[in-house]
């Protein structure tokens, strides 16, 4: 391979180690924010949930490289984003119905 | 015969085969941990008050987990990168770190199933319940490094603000005086299956992605010689599956040890 692409590449490998060095940090603040109690639960739950969707789009974007991907890989990430919350969805839906309101004789 | 579009790319996808198979086979991924998500969800919900656990894994050996395989991901990618940059010898490199991490990460998840599996809780007659780590265990006699407690609901929130933190001293209980003993595997409760389900099934996509990893690392890297844009698309792949195993445990992780 060409010079060209060997710079190319080296541009790509210090946005690699950006976001290397964010999943490290991102990792340690999850565990920081484990031990803080912010009053109420949800929001520890809030808070560690969020600081892991940021983490995952960094691998999903970086490592994975969707952040330039062709069509097609988005049409297929879009149906499984789509099935993907429907699922969770259903679960949340599931709530109105829990067990101990279930009247049985 | 020769495989179509190994290389160059499918007119209609504007993908080389093997990438859109992937993805595919990835989104059929997010779907099979999606469920298990949410049956992780619908358990934690329906859990009685204060017998959901907190405190129950280990959180610096998670947190020192999580760190080897996100390391694990960027040698993969930097693999990757070096064959881009046609420097065969650096791949051999990111590649056998990315090896020697995914057997770090399943040695450190054996030691804690490991340290689940001689964890019991044991039920007495007279209604003490006794919970340690076994230390020995005979015919009529079981020796356990632990503590008792007067009511099981101690044994749940250890992270709870008044949650009691008790002396760890040898016990040992004669075999005649249990009414029950039981490890904590994965049928001890509901918390503990879903753990086991959630990061074994986890823990077999790390080996499975390290078996095809160490393929291509080893026998499979003759194909640089012959194929060398073929085989760097094989290592694409195999990375892609490995950025997911990745990402699964991001959430994995602050999921079952943090909250």
């Amino acid at each position: 391979m060409s010079d060209h692409s060997a710079d190319h590449f080296s541009e790509h490998i210090r946005r690699y180690l950006y976001v290397f060095y964010a999943l490290l940090f991102g990792t340690l603040i999850t565990v920081g924010a484990s031990y803080i109690r912010f009053g109420n639960h949800a929001v520890n739950i809030g808070v560690a949930l969020f600081i892991a969707i940021c983490k995952a789009t960094l691998v999903a974007c970086y490592f994975m490289h969707l952040i330039s991907e062709r069509k097609m890989i988005y049409f297929i990430m879009a149906f499984t984003a789509f099935f993907f919350a429907g699922l969770m969805f259903l679960t949340l839906w599931s709530f109105g119905d829990p067990p101990w309101n279930t009247v049985t004789h | 015969m020769e495989i179509p579009y190994t290389v160059e790319a499918r007119p209609d996808t504007g993908l080389y085969n093997a990438k859109a198979g992937i993805w595919l086979f990835l989104a059929s991924e997010v779907m099979l941990f999606g469920a298990l998500f949410s049956t992780y969800i619908l358990l934690r919900v329906g859990a009685a008050e204060g017998f959901w656990p907190h405190g129950w894994l280990n959180i610096p050996i998670g947190t020192v987990n999580t760190l080897v395989l996100i390391t694990s991901s960027i040698t993969t990618v930097m693999a990757w990168a070096s064959l881009k940059m046609n420097q065969f010898s650096k791949f051999k490199f990111y590649h056998a770190c990315t090896i020697c991490l995914a057997l770090t990460f399943v040695g450190i998840k054996s030691y804690e199933y490991h340290d689940k599996f001689v964890h019991y809780e044991i039920i007495l007659k007279d209604g003490k319940i006794a919970d340690g780590h076994l230390v020995s265990k005979t015919a009529d006699k079981v020796t356990i490094s632990g503590h008792y407690v007067e009511d099981r609901k101690e044994l749940f929130d250890l992270k709870a603000p008044g949650a009691t933190h008790h002396e760890h001293k040898e016990i040992t209980i004669s075999r005649a005086d249990i009414k029950k003993m039981e490890n904590y595997g994965p049928w001890h409760n509901t918390y503990l299956a879903i753990y086991f389900t959630l990061t074994g099934l986890h823990a077999l996509h790390v080996i499975g992605g390290a078996i095809v990893i160490g393929f291509l690392w080893g026998p499979g890297a003759k194909l640089w010689k012959t194929d060398p844009e073929r085989f760097t698309n094989r290592i694409e792949i195999s990375g892609l599956f490995w950025h997911f195993v990745d990402l699964v445990w991001i959430f994995l992780f602050p999921v079952l040890y943090l909250l």
